[in-house]
């Protein structure tokens, strides 16, 4: 098989790599390791606080989704165009689960 | 990131992998090794044998030994024999500590086990999730790493494009990294539902330390009344302070074994057992069930009448019973485990060939006069010291157990330290040699370290392949068996490595000119 579209491999991305501003990855590293953790943790406890169901059943929803939802974080950083987009692409939904939770927190 | 998405998917997914590659391959590995873990634990105790006896007759024995044990401890446990790990295990605690004790004790006579000391498969299954550090830190650091394969999992879904007809696209002459990505690619595509299952499945079984903060919300930070919400364990009673005479366990047992079948009957635990208000719990074991959550009976110490059952789970709670039994796959026959074994290998060489990939396409891109630069170097000299080194050191660890001393002190610790001895020697090895000669001599040594356990075993034990095979001992034979057969694996990759020609990396242009020459020397 002849590549005669240019295929993305990771000798490419090297270049590419070396081309962007560290600070920005670091940025994004730490916004996607402890952002995608908070938003996880968020929707664990809105999950546990707001489902209309059992209470046990509730926060064990929450846990088993909460990894989805961090993944799903994690790409979303890194998929971002900017950096700005990227954190604020987390810090909204945080608002809005973070305003949910606490008003619904014991 | 300006890039494009599946560009940036494709750095996402270089570096998710590439971090904590090396801690990755070893959870693989260790993991995959633990479907077996019962297997491996008889092996290690080859003085055993499995008995016969029921599980009234294995109870019986072990509360009359704890009796002698631990008379003053507040509860006792019991793990009773099951078909693929014949012991009896008991645990205990003393008032005044916090954690438990434990021993082993043989199930036909009740004795503590008069076989060797060792920790057995149970090593490789602990150090699969806690990595052999304190416990809270272990399972932090896997979890982390496990967050990452699953990013890298999902990264590596959307770069890979033509993921149905890559599949089917293997290319073993090309370039290294073409190869390499080849073989990345197959076992990725190959087992990927398996993949994704594990990793997640596997970040469920410890979520409730991972993710506790459904439970603080919604319970008020107490968590005892969650577990007895969720799975309907209820907690253990106080004691009253008046002492009390505990019923015979025996026919306890035997209504739980009329319920679940004989080796349906797995563990038992006596709370308050000198008291009044002394309760004993008898619970399923995983064999033959998909879910792990507990299936209890609970009856009055003193009385010995029933007084609870765990219930039926609601949908959540039975999710996570399934998934998280999915992931130890207790519940897999012989045909099923093999298959699970099978993909745990592949995931292990997607994680290898991943490392290799990197280290191939960087050494590439150099130009071929150019010394290598130090990330180039770690990354290489980490391959073979995990990729060689931990195969090299779980053999050594099999060899220890039969060569170490039966009565030296600590033995399961310096069964142990000869594993870590070991993969610390690869890491000295791989870094003293030549890159090339330290593949070729580390997986040599570790074929012949596996290849060479059934001698190992006729020279040091009377359940050697000519006892076991006849017997139709499949632990044993099974082991030697197999552990002869990974030893062949590695002998052929150290073969198929000493007859290629050393490759010296070449410009890419240079290499493009010269594809049609070399494509039809290859």
């Amino acid at each position: 098989m002849v590549a005669a579209v240019p295929q993305m491999t990771a000798s490419t991305l090297w270049e590419r790599a070396r081309g962007w501003r560290w600070p920005g990855v670091a940025m994004r590293t730490i916004a996607a390791i402890l952002g995608g953790y908070a938003l996880g943790a968020l929707a664990s406890v809105v999950c546990a606080t707001l489902l209309p169901l059992e209470r046990a059943e509730a926060v064990m929803t929450g846990m088993l989704l909460s990894f989805a939802v961090y993944a799903g974080a994690v790409v979303w950083v890194f998929a971002a165009r900017t950096a700005l987009r990227a954190w604020v692409g987390l810090l909204i939904p945080m608002a809005v689960l973070a305003a949910a939770a606490w008003m619904t927190w014991p | 990131m300006k890039n494009g998405f599946r560009q940036s998917m494709a750095w996402l997914h270089t570096w998710s992998g590439l971090l904590v590659g090396w801690i990755l391959f070893a959870v693989f590995l260790t993991g995959t090794a633990s479907y077996f873990k019962g297997e491996i634990s008889q092996w290690m105790r080859p003085e055993l044998h499995a008995s016969a006896a029921g599980p009234e007759a294995a109870a019986e024995l072990a509360v009359n030994a704890l009796r002698q044990i631990a008379p003053r401890s507040n509860t006792w446990s019991v793990g009773l024999p099951q078909e693929r790990d014949p012991i009896i295990r008991v645990f205990w605690r003393s008032p005044e500590a916090r954690r438990f004790q434990n021993a082993i004790l043989d199930p036909v006579s009740g004795e503590r086990v008069d076989s060797r000391q060792t920790r057995g498969g149970d090593f490789f299954y602990r150090f699969h999730f806690e990595l052999h550090m304190q416990p809270i830190w272990g399972r932090w650091v896997v979890g982390f790493c496990a967050m990452m394969m699953l990013v890298a999992i999902i990264s590596g879904v959307i770069t890979h494009r033509r993921i149905f007809a890559d599949f089917f696209t293997f290319r073993p002459g090309k370039a290294p990294q073409r190869s390499w990505l080849d073989a990345h690619n197959a076992m990725a595509v190959l087992a990927l539902p398996y993949h994704l299952m594990i990793t997640y499945t596997g970040l469920i079984t410890l979520m409730l330390m991972y993710m506790p903060w459904g439970i603080d919300a919604a319970y008020n930070g107490n968590r005892q009344a969650f577990f007895a919400e969720a799975v309907g364990s209820p907690p253990p009673p106080r004691a009253a302070g008046r002492p009390g005479e505990l019923v015979a366990i025996g026919p306890l047992v035997a209504e739980a074994a009329r319920q679940w079948g004989e080796q349906g009957v797995a563990r038992l635990t006596v709370h308050n057992p000198t008291d009044a208000n002394s309760v004993v719990q008898i619970s399923r074991g995983d064999a033959g069930r998909l879910s792990m959550n507990p299936q209890t009976i609970v009856f009055n110490g003193t009385t010995g009448e029933r007084t609870s059952e765990t219930g039926g789970d609601g949908a959540a709670a039975a999710t996570r019973g399934v998934t998280y039994g999915l992931h130890l796959g207790r519940f897999a026959g012989p045909v099923m485990r093999a298959l699970f074994f099978l993909s745990g290998l592949a995931g292990t060489g997607m994680v290898a060939t991943g490392l290799i990939l990197w280290a191939a396409k960087h050494r590439q891109k150099r130009a071929a006069t150019a010394k290598p630069g130090f990330g180039q170097r770690l990354v290489d000299t980490l391959n073979v010291a995990t990729i060689a080194g931990l195969p090299i050191a779980m053999a050594g660890f099999f060899w220890a157990n039969r060569l170490l001393p039966l009565d030296i002190a600590a033995r399961p610790d310096w069964e142990i330290r000869v594993f870590f001895g070991l993969w610390v020697a690869s890491l000295l090895h791989a870094l003293i040699r030549p890159l090339r000669r330290a593949w070729i001599e580390q997986f040599a040594f570790a074929a012949f370290l596996g290849l060479a356990i059934p001698l190992l075993n006729a020279l040091t034990t009377q359940r050697h392949l000519g006892v076991s095979l006849p017997q139709g001992d499949w632990a044993m034979a099974g082991m030697d068996l197999g552990l002869a057969g990974m030893g062949a694996l590695m002998g052929a990759i150290a073969w198929k490595l000493a007859r290629r020609p050393e490759t010296v990396p070449v410009k890419r242009k240079a290499r493009d000119a010269a594809m049609p020459a070399a494509a039809k020397s290859a």
